[in-house]
Formats: C-alpha cells, structure tokens, sequence
C-alpha cells in the first residue's frame, strides 16, 4: 500500500476492480461510500415501511392493522433502524466520499478497517431485521432498551444487543478511520481552521463517537449480564437500579442526538455557501459553536428523564445547561441567515432543502426549548409533542440535510446533472407533505396523546387522520429520490468538475465524476 | 505517506474508547459516590420518609418491664435502658426469651401499661404478644414490639411503663 501511494500508478493501470469482490474487498473510500449509501436506503426503505404500517394503524382509532405487541416491535425497530441503520450509516457514507475529497488526502487512513467497518453494518442490520421472525417477534421495549421490561423479552433481545454491539464496534472504528485521516492526512497549507466546516463537522463528530459509543456498549453489555448471567446492575430484584440504565443510556444518548446533527450542520453550510455564491459567513464562530454544543451535549442527559425521580438540584442544572444548548444553535441559525443575506440567492434542489431545513430544524430546536422546561416536560413526556420535536430535528432536519447533501455532491459522484424537475417534485412533495405529517403531533401531545400506543381516545381521531394521510405522501415521495438518483446513476447532461457555479473546495477541482484515484500526489492549498 | 502518525493517532483513540468503556460501567458506583459526596438524593429521600404526624416538642419515656411466671422455664428480658419517643414516631424494640428446660414450651405474653390511661394512647402495630411463642429447647428468640405513642397522649405524661408478663401455655411439671 505504502509503495503505491509513493509511486502512483496512472489511473489506467489501476482502475476498479470488476465484480462482486470490487464491493466486498473494497479498500477504497469512494466505494465503501457508496456502499454506505445503498445500505442506508435499504434500511430506510425498511424503517420506512414500518413507519407507514404505524401511521396506518394509527388512521382510525381501535385496532385495525396489527396487535399492540407487534405495534411495539414497529415502533422499536423503526426507531433503532433510523437511527442506527439510516442516519448515522449515511452521514459516514458523506463522510468517506467527502472528507478525503475535500482535505486532500488518497483515501482514508485506514483503508482496510474502512472496509470491516461497512462490513460489519449489514450483519447488524440482518439481525435486526431478522429478529421480527424470531418465536416472540423482535423487540419490542422502546428502541432506548429500558429494564426491566427489556430484561423480560426473549432471544430476540440478546440478537438486539448482539446487532448494537456490532453497530457500535462499526462506528468506533469509522470514527478513528475519520478522525485519523482529518488530523494527519490534510494536503499541505490545509491548516484546521481552513477545512470546510464538513470536515470540521465530522471531527467534532468522530470525538463524540469515539466518547460515547463505547458507554453505550458497556450499557448493554450489563443488560446482557443481567439477562444471561446473573448479575444485578438494573436488576431491583438483586439490589439494582433500573434507573442506573437510563442514567448511563442517556449519557451515550444524548450526545447521540448531536452525532445524528452535527454533520447534518457541515453539510448545509457549504450548500448555502454554494448557492449563495458568498463564503461562510462566521466561520470561526461556526467551529467553536460545534464544539460547544459538542461540550454540552455531555451535560444534559437528564433532561431525558425528568420524571423519573431527581432532586430539583438536579432538574435545575440540567435545565439550565439544555436551554444553554440554544445559543451556539442559534449562533449556527443566524449564521446562515447571515450567509444568505445579499447573497446571489438561486434555488436549485440541494439550496431547497437547505432552507427548508434551517426553517424547520429551528422549529424543532424551539420544541425542544419548550420541553427542557422541566415543569412543562413533566407534562408532555412521553406525549406526541415529543414525537413531534425529535422527528422535526431527525428528519427535517438530519434526514433534510443528507437530501441536500445528496443533490450537491451526486454530481461529482456520477458525473451526470440531477434532473432537476424531479429534484423539485421531490422536494415540495416532501416539504409539504412532512409537515402535514409531523405538525399536528404537536397539537395531539398537547392535548395528551401518549405516544407508542397503537389506539387512542377519539377526541385524537382528526389529528391522527391528517398526520396519517401527510405520512402516506411523505413516503411515496422518497420513491421519487430513488428514481432520481438511479436517473443520475445512468445518465443525465454531463457535469462539469465544479458542478456548481457557486461551488469552492477541493473536490470540485477534481473532475467529474471522481477518478477511482484522486490526490495521490497531494495538491496545494493557498 | 506519514503511517507512524496514523498508528500513534489511532492508538491514541482506541485507548480513548476503551477507557470510555469502562467509565460506562464505573458510572454504576460513581453515581452513588457523587450522591453521597453531594447528598444529592439523599436529604430528598429521607424528606419522603419524613412524619408530619410526629410531635417533635415533645418527648415521653417508656420504661419497658418483663416478668415471667416461672422463672425456672423461661429467661424473658426487657432492653435494659427505657426509651425516650416523640408522640407520633414509630419505634420498634426487642424483648428476649430464653426456654431454660430441656423440652419444648409454649407460652404466650400479656401486656400492660401504667399509667393506666396510658393505654389509650399506645397503639401497638406489631407484637409478639399477639401469637402464641413455641421454643425448642434451650432455644433463645428476639421478639420485637413495634408501636406508636399517638400525639393525643396528655401533655403532663412524662413516663410511661410497658410491662409483659410471660405465661407458660399447657401442662406444669
């Protein structure tokens, strides 16, 4: 490896391999990118189905559909395989195609645990998937795994823990494969603070992982004691506390909350740096926010559980230090605002979404703002208003921003120019659509619809109908993205190497579609 | 390409993560460390258990008394020191007895109180005076009295006397 990366071959002597192996032996990181991607849109098409069979039992009250305990595997599975199995592998998909790119390195430092790392990921996500035809169904406690009701289930839940561990494992090494490659293979005169704040993104990112996974690890590792071999941690009946899990759950959980935005934050500001033709507007401030939030991201587990029982000492601090969350947030917000501003706005697909998410992951931020109130939260745990505020920051904003992402960057990927007219039928479709679906789940929280209930009171049926009817187009429409990108894939007007009018960094230098082999000798940064 | 700073980078993060791995399990008693360092937790859950029917500007002293009617079978003891309760607190306390013979006994406990209107005001919430005692032989049991003094006992009651009179049950030799 060391001897071709000194003496580079031309590309002509060393092109992709051909076949299945090119995939499953894939050292490089555009490869292990793209599969990144197709594992994320299988898996999204997977949670998805389940997020449609939930709204359709939700359509009318009583049960029409499914039983509640399988209602309960869908809202767990769906929950974990987002999250797991859709956000984060696509943010690192983002990551293995765009940070070699844009800092100026060969591939990633580690090319062959890149490889394991992916690899890993559809094991996990078959066992997941998989535990559904297990005896007893899949898993079926609430995708944060709370005891006792999770030490309680069947062998479906030793495979859930099973999959978490290999998903863990997978983006620890991703993270140090990442945080490797951006702190030791920047091309010459790429000083830190002159990366794109992508890459900065997904440093600060790459740290979180690396601190939290690995809490989440050992956290499941005790249910998996507790189950199997006898010891106590959240076990009352020996002398263990079933709160102890939140407690250590939620300190790997909510610095999750960030790992699944933060990246979502780099992508959108080179979007909206691009099509507003004008740089970042605060740049310096933009990285120290993200390592603010980063910081406090450490402090706030509590505002999870403010029901649970905690000395008002306690909500007070953790109040404070959540409400403290809305200042480098909304330094972010108003940045890009100001980036717009006497910009040469144009409103291509990816500057879409990018606006669309600043509009409506603000409306999540302010969501969560009001439920960081600990008198107010003690009324809406646990309550549709919950739902409402982490699928506005999820998916319009995470889910939003890797749309953007993916209108920019397929360009250089394929070559080919999005077609544009479906671009836009895909994004209104989607932008009004998710509202629809996700805005009266905040009505309903408010007036008291528990969540993770597969029938409610009749008063809820309105709401319901209309969130249900929203959810239905929302999932129809991403049928579009994928005849979008197939479209992209194979054929389409030729891009040029700076797609983008507006576009700078180092990947558009680059042409397009990215060479199998870029900067093996490293370019100059001014 | 600059492999040694990739190594020494990585290995850096992996120690990182492993040690995050154990801080996840150190959590289980760091919490409690935190709790008692702080009293976080603590002070707020003694308040739950606190009585707001306890008159605290008070105390009464209950002398506590034992007698058996044959002292030659049984060994039955008070504690040796009386208590000083507030009306309204729940106390528990512990009598001994001892089956001195060689064969099994059975007997049971009579209660009284002095002064008389006392008794009233003494609510017994578990007793061993209310069963029957069987004691193998020589075997020697705790026997424990929980009550509470209620606050409608009189302001000039300063002592009151507990006092049990042991009973052998069935057939003398």
């Amino acid at each position: 490896m060391e001897a071709n990366l000194a003496h580079p071959l031309p590309h002509e002597q060393h092109a992709a391999p051909a076949g299945l192996w090119r995939w499953l032996a894939s050292t490089n990181h555009k490869d292990i990118g793209t599969l990144y991607f197709w594992f994320a849109a299988t898996m999204f098409l997977i949670g998805g189905l389940m997020a449609m069979l939930i709204r359709a039992e939700l359509f009318q009250p009583g049960l029409q559909l499914v039983q509640p305990e399988v209602f309960n595997q869908l809202t767990t599975l769906h929950g974990l395989i987002m999250i797991f199995g859709v956000i984060m592998p696509a943010f690192t998909g983002f990551a293995n195609w765009q940070v070699p790119l844009m800092i100026g390195a060969p591939d990633m430092a580690f090319p062959r645990m890149n490889n394991w790392s992916f690899w890993l990921l559809p094991v996990a996500g078959v066992f997941l998937v998989g535990s559904l035809f297990l005896p007893g169904g899949a898993v079926a406690g609430g995708w944060t795994m709370y005891p006792p009701l999770f030490m309680q289930g069947g062998i479906s839940y030793d495979l859930t823990i099973f999959a978490i561990h290999l998903m863990g494992a997978s983006s620890i090494m991703g993270s140090i494969n990442i945080a490797t490659t951006i702190l030791n293979m920047r091309a010459p005169g790429m000083a830190l603070m002159k990366m794109p704040l992508f890459v900065w993104t997904w440093l600060i990112t790459a740290f979180l992982l690396i601190a939290v996974m690995p809490v989440l690890a050992g956290a499941v590792t005790m249910l998996l004691t507790d189950r199997n071999f006898g010891t106590h941690f959240f076990d009352a009946a020996g002398g263990g506390d079933p709160v102890m899990f939140q407690h250590v759950f939620w300190f790997f959980g909510h610095p999750e909350v960030y790992i699944l935005i933060l990246p979502a934050f780099g992508i959108i500001s080179s979007v909206i740096t691009t099509f507003s033709r004008k740089p970042l507007f605060g740049y310096a401030s933009m990285v120290y926010a993200t390592a603010s939030i980063a910081i406090l991201s450490f402090l706030v587990w509590g505002h999870h559980m403010f029901t649970v029982g905690m000395p008002a000492a306690a909500q007070l601090f953790f109040m404070y230090a959540t409400l403290l969350v809305a200042v480098p947030t909304g330094v972010k917000v108003f940045n890009w605002v100001a980036t717009m501003w006497r910009g040469s706005l144009t409103f291509e697909t990816p500057m879409l979404f990018a606006v669309a998410f600043v509009c409506l992951f603000t409306i999540g931020g302010f969501s969560g703002l009001v439920l960081a109130m600990v008198p107010v939260d003690i009324q809406l745990q646990d309550t549709y208003y919950v739902v409402a505020h982490f699928h506005y920051v999820l998916v319009t904003g995470a889910l939003f921003s890797i749309y953007a992402g993916l209108y920019y960057w397929l360009p250089k990927w394929t070559g080919h120019r999005v077609n544009e007219t479906w671009g836009r039928w895909h994004f209104w479709l989607s932008a009004v659509s998710v509202n629809v679906l996700f805005f009266p789940m905040h009505f309903l929280g408010l007036a008291g619809m528990p969540r993770r209930i597969p029938d409610y009171a009749l008063q809820f049926a309105d709401f319901n109908r209309v969130a249900s009817l929203g959810g239905f187009v929302f999932g129809a429409s991403q049928i579009l993205l994928l005849i979008v990108i197939l479209k992209c894939i194979r054929g389409g007007e030729k891009a040029e190497a700076r797609a983008w009018e507006g576009a700078e960094g180092l990947e558009w230098t680059v042409p397009s579609p990215a060479p199998y082999h870029t900067f093996t000798e490293p370019p100059e940064v001014k | 390409m600059n492999t040694t700073g990739n190594r020494r980078t990585s290995l850096r993060l992996t120690l990182l993560s492993a040690a995050m791995f154990a801080f996840g399990f150190a959590l289980v008693p760091l919490y409690d460390v935190f709790c008692d360092l702080t009293g976080l937790n603590r002070d707020a859950a003694q308040a739950l258990a606190n009585n707001t029917q306890v008159d605290a500007s008070r105390r009464v002293r209950i002398e506590l008394v034992a007698n058996v009617q044959d002292g030659a079978l049984w060994r039955f003891a008070a504690p040796s020191l009386p208590v000083d309760v507030h009306p309204g607190e729940l106390v528990q306390v512990e009598y001994e007895l001892e089956n001195l013979s060689d064969r099994p006994l059975i007997g049971r406990a009579v209660p009284s109180y002095a002064p008389l209107a006392a008794a009233a005001h003494f609510k017994k919430i578990d007793c061993f005076c209310f069963r029957e005692q069987r004691l193998a032989p020589h075997e020697t049991v705790r026997l424990p009295v929980l009550f509470v003094l209620d606050r409608g006992v009189a302001r000039d009651m300063k002592v009151v006397t507990l006092s049990y009179t042991f009973f052998a049950l069935g057939k003398r030799t």
